[in-house]
């Protein structure tokens, strides 16, 4: 523990522009994963274990895709698409088949899914540690606001993920698609009596979600580097992302995504050895305090 | 289901036969392979079976119980080397503080509904886990507590020896699973039953929910602190391994492979796990690969445990 550290950071305007850049990139890309689960949980009362899978695959198939058009736009647009199919193909051939079973079928067959995946990951793309490496567009000399040192990618990318948060909250609220969504969140049955076809939108939300994670995945891999198993940890922050902010709300996820990132960026300085624990400490207060979460209703 | 009000005397002489036949093995025929296996099942069974009395008695899903399998390890290894108490005396104190983390853990969770029960538990997993992997002067962090633990002997085992060592981890899971057979059908573990249909129609009863619960929840977290021990033991000293979320995930495995509402399920899906695991690690490095098809065989097949399956497979050609 290193109050004093903190204390000083705190104090000085460069410290607390990179350790908020640092955050909000952390916190948007948690957005990107927890958006869909919050949204499959919401719609389906699915949780989605392999979530992080996706956010994985994003990535990879991002560092591959680059390797071929050498464009990082086509990079992240294939790793997006790509897993936005596959979440169609994951809800259709396997999650489809145990609704409305036991919760632990469900996380039987995530965890399934996350092992065979981590194996193929390896198989395909070799167990060790990938670095894609800066886009060579952002390869540029980094942005200074008040002292603190931004690079421009991170820049891009905070912007990407807000205009993507803001057409899920707009979408969501104002066009038919996101209304019935929402409908089939409230009550897919009565949905579905009024004559909508409710196993189409379950696909789609599963191929937004999806879609949602390989974005993310895809948008991190300049920043972090790719490794089988990588999507652990970041399946677990994304739960307790969807946790905080209330199971199955869009605007509770990026407020306590944007917490979480936070949390990490300032107390990577004040508790550089217990910043994970940090996160659980939060997570347990609020779950005391709101057990429905910041955003949730009262289940 | 059939009751399971009858007395124990029927359980005591099977659990005494498997015991027997168990510690018969050895003086036939020696394989440390097997008896390697049968320590490690021993622990896990346990581990499972305490995880079940959760999660197919109750109905409360924990997504966190490694951490008391974790705790149970931490605390029995580090009482071996820095005190010199015997070895039953420090596996009983571990089990006691496991017991008492439970309470505490317990008291704050059991009282959230489902999906956010299995959250917090998980919360407090991780958190355990990050306090394990940032203590390193007391758990030696990520390494895990080694220079292995002073074999001290009790009652003329020496558990350097591997046959002691099998000896006493059959002795101590086979007690330990009759004691959760007889929480199990007691008029206790009845309740929970009852909890598990119908919460509200039990509480009508009378029954206070949190404390039935929460007895449920000290008792599974005592006994998958002595699996701990018995992991402990077993390798030798404890790594923060035991108390991560995949090792908890192993035992929500092994309790659905096995299936929840057979009291041996837990016992059975822990073996075809353990086994699995070894015979897959000896044909291939990508193990996860194997199990996950497994995995998904056993779940989209069967649709339940397989031990359950059986059961309903037999009582429906007998009608």
């Amino acid at each position: 523990m290193d109050l004093h550290a903190l204390g000083a950071c705190l104090t000085t305007s460069a410290c607390v522009v990179t350790q908020t850049t640092s955050g909000l990139i952390v916190g948007m890309l948690l957005f990107l994963v927890a958006a869909g689960v919050t949204l499959i949980f919401g719609v389906l009362k699915i949780v989605n274990f392999a979530h992080g899978t996706f956010y994985m695959l994003g990535g990879y198939v991002a560092y591959t895709a680059l390797g071929v058009t050498d464009s990082y736009m086509l990079a992240v647009l294939a790793g997006a698409l790509s897993m936005a199919l596959f979440g169609v193909v994951f809800e259709r051939a396997l999650i489809s088949r145990v609704y409305g079973s036991n919760v632990l079928m469900q996380l039987l067959i995530c965890y399934a899914v996350v092992l065979i995946f981590d194996d193929l990951v390896k198989i395909v793309w070799g167990p060790e540690f990938h670095a894609m490496g800066m886009p060579q567009a952002f390869q540029v000399p980094p942005l200074f606001i008040a002292g603190g040192v931004v690079p421009p990618f991170y820049a891009v990318l905070i912007g990407i993920a807000a205009l993507i948060a803001i057409v899920l909250g707009v979408g969501l609220s104002t066009t038919r698609l996101g209304k019935t969504v929402r409908a089939a969140a409230i009550n897919a049955q009565m949905v579905s009596a009024l004559g909508v076809n409710t196993t189409l939108l379950f696909a789609i939300v599963f191929a937004v979600g999806g879609g949602l994670a390989g974005l993310a995945g895809a948008l991190a891999a300049p920043v972090r580097s790719l490794s089988p198993g990588m999507g652990f940890s970041v399946l677990i922050e994304s739960f307790i992302v969807t946790v905080i902010g209330g199971m199955g709300s869009i605007a509770g996820a990026l407020a306590s995504a944007l917490l979480i990132g936070l949390v990490r960026g300032f107390g990577t300085i004040g508790f550089p050895q217990f910043t994970d624990g940090l996160i659980y400490i939060v997570m347990i207060a609020i779950l005391l305090l709101r057990p429905q979460g910041l955003f949730g209703r009262r289940l | 289901m059939k009751s399971n009000g009858r007395s124990g005397t029927r359980e005591t002489a099977i659990a005494a036969v498997a015991l027997l036949i168990v510690l018969v093995v050895p003086f036939v025929h020696r394989s440390p392979a097997f008896e390697d296996f049968v320590i490690r099942l021993s622990a896990m069974a346990l581990f499972a079976t305490s995880l079940n009395l959760l999660v197919g008695n109750t109905g409360m899903v924990s997504f966190g119980h490694g951490m008391f399998y974790g705790l149970g390890a931490y605390a029995f290894a580090l009482m071996m080397q820095m005190t010199e108490l015997s070895l039953p005396v420090a596996a009983m104190l571990a089990v006691l503080f496991t017991t008492l983390a439970a309470l505490c853990v317990g008291a704050i969770c059991v009282r959230l509904s489902t999906d956010y029960f299995a959250f917090i538990t998980l919360a407090f997993q991780m958190l355990i886990y990050s306090v394990i992997i940032s203590w390193q002067s007391l758990t030696g962090g990520d390494q895990g507590l080694r220079g292995g633990l002073p074999r001290r002997e009790i009652f003329g085992f020496d558990l350097a020896s591997q046959l002691h060592l099998y000896q006493c981890c059959a002795v101590v899971a086979v007690l330990g699973l009759l004691a959760l057979r007889h929480i199990s059908a007691s008029p206790f573990g009845q309740t929970l039953r009852m909890i598990r249909d119908n919460e509200s129609r039990t509480g009508f009863l009378g029954v206070v929910l949190w404390r039935a619960r929460l007895w449920a929840f000290t008792i599974a977290g005592g006994f998958a602190g002595l699996g701990g021990v018995l992991a402990a033991l077993f390798v030798s000293g404890a790594y923060p391994e035991l108390a991560d979320w995949p090792n908890s995930g192993q035992a929500i495995f092994a309790v659905m492979l096995g299936g929840i509402n057979s009291f041996l399920g837990p016992v059975l899906g822990a073996a075809m796990l353990l086994a699995l695991n070894d015979v897959v690690a000896r044909v291939t490095e990508y193990q996860g690969l194997v199990l996950g098809i497994v995995i998904l065989i056993f779940a989209l097949g069967l649709r339940r445990g397989v031990l359950d399956f059986f059961r309903v497979a037999w009582s429906k050609d007998s009608q």
